[in-house]
């Protein structure tokens, strides 16, 4: 029987009916939920001018948020299962909304059990739609889960009040239980959950009063962390269903070419524990009964690839590299669209006294979360499909899961199990989940399959931050004072990518966030971007265009201050001068770490340094200090200060770890990482040839939570921007060297 | 066809000789709190005990073990140490995504049965696996309650 799999749609008999051979996630992403995405992934004012006030996203749902059986299951026990609009990738979420909702229910967070919901309307509580990600979980939902808490409750307390026969005035709460203070009786939660369930919730419930707070901004103990000490916390690679077989893939060297032949496929199909030889786009894959035996199955296949393009960037063509990508952004002489235009800039060079030109460049990265991807597939004999997979976005992966099966969407169940971190990677990049594989050999087989990248696939196709590059200049008064600052971003970014189509400006905010909008009082802006389109499957990727603009905007800041003869923290105090917030948090910052000094200066084994960056993504703003010294040519980064204003917090224990945890990959990125491109073929395998952050490397973090009471901004990604620059700043104050080309590592420090 | 000792039990397994041990415990015995992270010994999310030693599973073939004992995360609160490094783990809160915390965890308990007051050194010499959530000040602050 001919087991390869010629097409992705292929009858479990083995007949191959006429395929969907160009299976295509980015067609597939054009459709409608790539619209759902855009609606968030973009800042509210660039929103506004993509999409046109009638066509908000908050249409598509009746009351997303608001249904409180779709939500909470109070259990006889007492326990609260309670179905989050989120997946858990260790930003801490559940317990955060197990805090939010407990809150008001009046039940302890550590008796809630949550899991992230499947998909459906109920869930689109960001802005109308749903995702994990943009740092939009709390800041998006809170008011909506604090109402959804109060309503059940008061279900509960009409409840008890029908039950006891008394007025539901008459009742208080404590703790998951209803209380008759008046007779002394009481009602558990878990005997009232049928009855209360029954009722008409009333949606204006009223809430508690926030002095009364017990949950609510404290530092309430993280609910998985037991489970995650001891083996028990499950991630999509620990799932197994019954009949399931296990599946690894070989992808083609190069992407976007296929597989032409197997030359010992009979061989193959003959070692231990293998079920069948695959043909998928652009891979090949073996299904066997163990995914090792899998492995060195597909390993061990000889495949004949189609060739790549010789040359070009429109695709990843045979001489591919990021440094030729590099030169062409740098060579191209577009026109760029403006991204942000105030004042007269060119008379302000033209009045200059003084300009300063720099370029930067920061490489393509890997997102290397510890959990490599997997996905189980079943296909069920009353036609409905069932798909576990990591996702931060369960219904646009319903969506793809129902095309690549050719199944209506509400045929597909989504299960979105814990992330063994995700930084971005788990949403659906072209050809970059394993997903849409297992679904195929799912229907190839006729059996549940398991598919399992390992990590050295996993290295070859995830999604990649964007290599990018900006040119900076800017114009100085007589005193040294910046009057003018303009920039030219070329290159791509994740959203311009997968959902530029619906975009009504062609600048990509996720290529300029970063650069726009900053609040330093410079009169006269001009920043511009050119899109030159990457052959690269590009990511979102933890701070996204934050994660490398704020390294160079902050930078350069520093090169203007080294120009005018200023102090970097005293320029940045001048220009923020009517920017309360930033200047508090400067302030802040300075006094966490002693008093601002850029040294050098000695401590240690010898001289250390210190750079000052700011910045203000997602909704959040950071004050970051920095202190380097430099031993053996490389950097190290022993300290780092961090004030962090995220206008008010949850929980303030998760806030610190968050931040804790953004500095370190930010640490690690601006230091070590990089996806270097050549002949076609990405240089990095495994963790041997892409380093990420070691412990020895680890600094000392040191975070000051500020709470300004502004809109609440976000938390998992806002501490990230400012730690690269802060660290750039402090190693040109100990050595004299600036770095335009990140990472640090490719640079030869002087010593110090 | 192959007798392990894994927490304390003796398990037949029936794959072939140079399977990783990493893949008999999650494929073939289903413990799956044993984490595959890279497969080349640069991670350590795979670490159990061999003989009391940290060791790191993908790279142990399952031929090679003997009569080694092994010990996995699923044993780790049947023994004295290992109760007090997750009681510690928990109270500092270390772990965010946690895929790395069953093998981080195995390595701090088999340094704190070698070794029950490490100095920083000795703490950076054993804990050297990856975590990509940067918990790693964490891991070390565990480490030290865990030993005090």
């Amino acid at each position: 029987m001919d087991q390869i799999l010629r097409t992705p749609s292929r009858a479990p008999t083995g007949t191959a009916p006429a395929g969907t051979a160009n299976l295509s996630r980015r067609n597939l992403l054009g459709a409608a939920a790539g619209a759902l995405v855009l609606a968030v992934a973009l800042p509210g004012r660039v929103r506004a001018e993509a999409q046109g006030p009638a066509e908000g996203a908050g249409a598509i749902a009746p009351k997303p948020g608001t249904r409180v059986p779709a939500f909470l299951e109070i259990r006889p026990d007492g326990t609260v299962r309670f179905l989050s609009p989120f997946v858990e990738g260790g930003q801490g979420i559940a317990t955060g909304m197990a805090q939010i909702v407990g809150e008001e229910l009046d039940v302890d967070p550590a008796r809630f059990v949550v899991e992230c919901a499947p998909p459906g309307p109920d869930y689109a509580v960001v802005n109308g739609i749903r995702m994990t990600g943009g740092s939009f979980s709390t800041r998006s939902s809170y008011p909506l889960m604090r109402q959804l808490g109060a309503t059940a409750r008061d279900m509960l307390v009409r409840a008890a009040a029908a039950r006891l026969k008394v007025q539901a005035a008459e009742l208080t709460t404590r703790d998951g239980t209803v209380v008759h203070a008046a007779s002394g009786r009481t009602l558990p939660y878990g005997a009232l959950a049928a009855d209360a369930m029954a009722l008409k919730p009333n949606e204006s419930a009223p809430l508690r009063d926030p002095t009364s707070f017990r949950y609510i901004g404290k530092p309430v103990a993280r609910i998985d962390v037991r489970d995650k000490s001891t083996g028990r916390a499950v991630y999509a690679i620990d799932q197994k269903v019954e009949g399931m077989l296990y599946a690894a893939v070989a992808h083609a060297p190069h992407p976007g070419t296929e597989p032409a032949g197997l030359d010992n496929e009979a061989a193959v199909r003959a070692m231990p524990g293998v079920h069948s030889v695959h043909r998928l786009p652009g891979a090949v894959a073996v299904a066997a009964d163990s995914w090792w035996r899998a492995r060195k199955a597909v390993e061990a296949l000889t495949v004949r690839w189609s060739a790549p393009k010789a040359t070009g960037l429109d695709t990843i063509a045979a001489d591919f590299s990021s440094d030729g990508l590099l030169a062409a952004l740098k060579a191209s002489a577009e026109a760029g669209h403006a991204a942000e235009a105030e004042g007269d800039v060119a008379g302000a060079f033209a009045r200059a006294a003084k300009v300063v030109e720099a370029e930067y460049a920061a490489p393509y990265l890997a997102h290397a979360q510890l959990e490599p991807p997997s996905s189980i597939a079943r296909f069920n004999p009353d036609g409905t499909l069932d798909v576990w997979l990591p996702n931060q976005m369960p219904e646009l992966f319903q969506t793809i899961s129902a095309k690549v099966a050719g199944v209506e969407p509400d045929k597909v169940r989504i299960h979105s199990p814990m992330l063994g971190g995700f930084f971005g990677r788990h949403f659906p990049y072209d050809a970059g989940n394993p997903f849409p594989q297992a679904i195929l050999l799912a229907k190839a087989t006729g059996r549940p399959v398991k598919v399992l990248w390992s990590r050295e696939e996993e290295f070859a196709r995830d999604g990649l931050r964007p290599l990018s590059f900006s040119r900076f200049r800017a114009a100085l008064d007589a005193a040294g004072n910046p009057t003018a600052i303009e920039v030219r971003t070329v290159g791509e970014g994740p959203i311009g990518r997968y959902f530029g189509a619906l975009m009504k400006t062609p600048v990509d905010p996720s290529a300029v966030e970063g650069i726009v909008e900053k609040p330093y009082a410079i009169a006269n802006r001009r920043m511009t971007f050119t899109k030159v389109a990457h052959p690269v499957t590009i990511a979102f990727w933890r701070s996204v265009g934050h994660s490398m603009n704020d390294a160079f905007y902050e930078s350069f800041l520093d090169e203007v201050a080294q120009a005018g003869g200023h102090d970097p923290f005293e320029l940045r105090m001048t220009l923020l001068k009517d920017k309360p917030r930033s200047l508090r948090l400067l302030r802040e910052v300075a006094d966490l770490s002693g008093g601002w000094q850029r040294g050098p200066y000695a401590a240690g084994d010898g001289k250390r340094a210190r750079g000052v960056s700011l910045a203000s993504p997602f909704g959040s703003e950071t004050a970051t200090i920095a202190e380097v010294s430099v031993e053996g040519g490389e950097a190290r980064v022993h300290n780092l200060w961090i004030a962090f204003d995220p206008g008010s917090v949850v929980n303030p224990a998760i806030v610190t770890a968050q931040v804790e945890s953004a500095a370190a990959l930010g640490t690690s990125s601006v230091l070590f990482e990089q996806i270097v491109y050549r002949d076609g073929l990405r240089q990095s395998q495994n963790f041997d040839t892409y380093p990420i952050l070691r412990r020895e490397h680890m600094p000392a973090v040191h975070v000051r939570i500020v709470e300004s009471g502004a809109p609440m901004g976000g938390v998992g990604e806002p501490g990230l921007p400012g730690v690269p620059p802060a660290i750039l700043n402090a190693i040109a104050a100990l050595t004299g060297q600036r770095i335009r080309s990140l990472p640090v590592a490719n640079t030869k420090l002087a010593g110090a | 066809m192959f007798d392990l000792t894994i927490n304390g039990q003796t398990r037949r397994v029936e794959v072939e000789p140079d399977t990783p041990l990493l893949w008999v415990l999650r494929d073939t015995l289903g413990m799956t709190g044993t984490k595959y992270g890279c497969g080349i010994a640069q991670c350590g999310a795979c670490t159990v005990l061999m003989d009391g030693q940290a060791t790191r599973s993908c790279q142990v073939t399952v031929d090679s073990v003997g009569t080694a004992k092994v010990e996995t995360i699923e044993a780790v609160q049947a023994d004295p140490v290992g109760r007090k490094v997750v009681e510690a783990w928990v109270a500092a809160q270390v772990p965010q995504c946690g895929y790395c915390q069953s093998g981080q965890v195995m390595a701090a308990t088999a340094l704190l049965r070698e070794t029950p007051k490490p100095s920083d050194d000795d703490i950076a010499n054993a804990m050297t696996n990856l975590c990509r959530c940067g918990t790693y000040n964490a891991i070390a602050a565990a480490v030290r309650h865990a030993a005090a």
